[in-house]
């Protein structure tokens, strides 16, 4: 995989290669070159098969993180692409042309995280959710436990344990 | 709970908009004419369910409920995880078959309908519909923590927490999940409650008609089926 990477480096700005493992490679690719490097190692590296197209929301940074997790079979390696957009006003680019597949997650992502994939197939309809009003519900600045309590009765005298207060009072019940 | 945003208001404001095809338009005939249609009224019964009345004498109704106790038709719909559970009771290894409990692929069939673990409100908008459609008398088990109190979901932003809100349960499983064992043992106390003449569940869902339609339209945003499903 390092060789791989050596190789691209002086026509792409790669950033921050992690090697995961013998057979898993994450590294930092920018907006404008994505879809270049997508096909030239789709067609010259045999990187024929998408594994998935998922995001990260760094709330923090104001950031979400696209990865492209691309596979080589025949090589046994696995190589993860990051792209960091912005969060608001959060837009990437449509790669259905290169694998159809990726319409799928595109859709999945527009849903759940509320990033914009102008172009891709059906990208504006419902994928999961139903009836849906509020916002996209995989960002972290959405409160699941808020909004199904907000939302959904509840039965009374359900107890919840956090794990961390139960643990240490079963361990050191003296404090 | 460190990560509870106490801040977090859900959006209370928006609507979700009636679908295209439910609203309300203006259709040109072949022969020219422009008629009105209203969807919901116009190609759906709006009756509302009515309470089935008790038979004129004890006896009689005693012996209808011998009769419906032994004659258990389950909906095979399975919702949620415990709808695994489900398969070994119809093969050799548990047989429910031999209490004369059987599956039946669609509603107008069966008169069980098993709730079989956590309803997402995209299901739960299914489930409702398949247990209207099915006919009377009809029961319904809840299966498993999740309908009885969300379970482990008890924190998702998508499904239900009280399956009884929605639906009348006549009976819960507890158990995440339960195992083939304890569901017969609940068909087996669904029996005695049926005999008893207290499974009255479809009587309570008519009689409280509003109430139930009223608590699942505060979750179901996108309602675009008639409010009774016949
Ligand atoms: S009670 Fe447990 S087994 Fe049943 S649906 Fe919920 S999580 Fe799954």
């Amino acid at each position: 995989m390092r060789d791989l990477i050596e190789k691209l480096t002086p026509r792409y700005t790669l950033g921050n290669a992690t090697y995961q493992r013998a057979d898993l490679t994450f590294v930092d690719v920018t907006r404008d070159e994505l879809r270049a490097l997508l096909l030239e190692l789709r067609d010259k590296e045999g990187f024929t098969h998408l594994v998935l197209l998922t995001a990260v929301d760094w709330i923090e940074e104001g950031k979400f993180q696209l990865t492209y997790m691309i596979n080589n079979r025949e090589a046994d390696q696995t190589l993860g692409l990051r792209l960091y957009i912005d969060r608001n006003d959060a837009e990437g680019d449509t790669i259905h042309d290169i694998w159809p597949t990726a319409a799928t997650y595109q859709r999945e992502l527009r849903e759940m995280f509320g990033i914009a994939f102008p172009g891709s197939p059906r990208v504006d309809e419902e994928f999961i959710l139903e009836g849906w009003t509020d916002m996209p519900p995989y960002r972290r600045d959405f409160d699941t436990l808020a909004y199904s309590q907000q939302t959904y009765v509840e039965r009374e005298g359900r107890e919840t344990h956090d794990p961390r207060a139960t643990m240490k009072h079963k361990m050191y019940p003296e404090g | 709970m460190k990560d509870l945003d106490k801040n977090f208001k859900k959006d209370t404001e928006t609507e979700f908009p009636l679908r295209e095809e439910m609203r309300p338009r203006k259709v040109t005939t072949p022969d020219g004419q422009v008629i009105d249609i209203d969807p919901l009224a116009d190609y759906f019964c709006q009756e509302a369910p009515k309470v089935h009345r008790k038979s004129y004498s004890a006896i009689v109704e005693g012996f209808y409920n011998w009769a419906r106790a032994n004659s258990l038709w389950i909906l095979g719909f399975g919702t949620g995880c415990g709808a695994i559970e489900m398969r070994p009771l119809m093969t050799p290894r548990f047989d429910a078959y031999r209490y004369g409990i059987q599956w039946r692929p669609t509603p107008r069939q069966a008169n069980l309908l098993v709730i079989s673990g956590y309803l997402s409100v995209k299901t739960l908008k299914r489930a409702i519909r398949a247990y209207e459609q099915m006919p009377q008398p009809k029961f319904v088990v809840g299966l498993g923590s999740c309908t009885i109190n969300g379970g482990m979901y008890w924190d998702s932003y998508n499904t239900i927490k009280k399956l009884d809100e929605y639906l009348p349960v006549d009976l819960y499983i507890a158990g995440c999940m339960p195992r083939p064992e304890a569901l017969l043992a609940g068909f087996m106390e669904l029996k005695k409650i049926i005999r008893k003449g207290e499974a009255e569940g479809a009587n309570k869902y008519a009689e409280n008609f509003d109430w139930y339609k009223a608590n699942q339209k505060s979750v179901i945003k996108d309602w675009d089926m008639p409010d009774y499903s016949w």
